[in-house]
């Protein structure tokens, strides 16, 4: 119980940390807006800083970045529209999700082929243990024996 | 697969995790790429800083040039300064970004420090800085003759980056107009 309550303590404070952490609010004009704001703002990362968000970093890049995020919220343009203006001007990297091209195939593709590559020597490892297991002949079970009893004649004499 | 080589297989494995790291330690994750890259210099039309007429793109476009975004508030800036400013003296071709900076400040900097550009662009806003994905100053910029964009240097340019990066560049697209 006081694991949990710990837990549940420390979680909490994680999350404030997010939620402290933008400074300047904005008013939008409807509510539907505000959503698209935080889920874009959490989208789009930041290029001056190495793994934030622009919704959770501090640096005046982000701050700009969000300002014309809330413009062009208000000013209509969709989501879209406004992912490639930030591309157009940032590159792929300002987007935490990038579009699927030449440059970033390797960053979608590479967790499938890592996974392939897993079960396929799996697959070779599991089919050398079964034929290794898969029973001895006649003749190495004869051959087995008798090194056996000899192992065991060998340790009555010392 | 022969027994023995299995062996190395470990061996084999780390050899080759310490070659990417090896190669790792040599990258700077810092260092974005520009998807400004091959594309023209954006337009714009913003105040000359210290002038009483407007800049655009087709003012400052044409000849092959570097464009360096700076700001008195930039700490590394003012490191850079002088090494920009012996390259004007050398006859590099430097145009100024004034990047969100206020307009008094920038002229005394240039008045103390010496002035290595043929324009400053005042960008209060930093609206072109937008359009050309700065990130932080000071960031310098390669545009060619024909106002396309063909490097972007995030950080100081000192002798090494000079020599080694921009000046082949800006001789090869000098190079390329003269052969025209």
């Amino acid at each position: 119980m006081k694991l949990i309550l710990q837990a549940l303590a420390l979680a909490l404070m994680l999350f404030q940390g997010t939620a402290l952490a933008v400074i300047e609010t904005y008013e939008f004009s409807s509510p539907e807006l505000e959503q698209r704001y935080r889920e874009l703002s959490q989208e789009l990362r930041c290029p001056k800083c190495q793994n934030q968000n622009i919704a959770d970093s501090n640096a005046p890049i982000s701050q700009d970045l969000r300002k014309l995020l809330y413009q062009q919220l208000e000013a209509g343009a969709n989501d879209e529209e406004i992912l490639d203006y930030m591309v157009a001007r940032y590159g792929e990297f300002v987007r935490y999700r990038p579009s699927f091209s030449g440059a970033t195939a390797i960053l979608w593709l590479a967790p499938v082929l890592l996974l392939l590559a897993a079960i396929a020597v799996a697959a070779l490892v599991l089919r050398a243990r079964r034929d290794a297991s898969a029973g001895l002949t006649a003749e190495d079970q004869q051959r087995l024996d008798t090194l056996l009893r000899q192992a065991g004649d060998g340790e009555k004499d010392t | 697969m022969p027994a023995r080589l299995k062996l190395f297989l470990p061996l084999i494995l780390f050899a080759v995790l310490a070659l990417f790291l090896f190669r790792g330690l040599e990258l700077d994750p810092r260092e974005l790429p520009s998807a400004l890259i091959d594309r023209p210099l954006p337009e714009f039309a913003l105040p000359a800083l210290g002038e009483a007429r407007q800049l655009t793109r087709a003012d400052v476009t044409g000849e092959v040039a570097l464009f360096n975004v700076w700001a008195t508030w930039c700490v590394s800036c003012r490191v850079e300064h002088p090494y920009l400013q012996q390259l004007a003296d050398l006859g590099v071709r430097i145009y100024g970004v004034n990047y969100k900076d206020e307009d008094d400040a920038a002229r005394r900097w240039l008045d103390e420090l010496g002035d290595p550009y043929l324009a400053n662009i005042a960008d209060h806003e930093g609206s072109l800085g937008l359009d050309l994905g700065v990130y932080g100053a000071p960031e310098t910029y390669l545009v060619d003759a024909g106002g396309i964009v063909r490097y972007r240097h995030v950080g100081v340019v000192d002798e090494r980056v000079w020599q080694e990066v921009l000046e082949p560049l800006y001789r090869q697209f000098s190079e390329e107009v003269r052969s025209r």
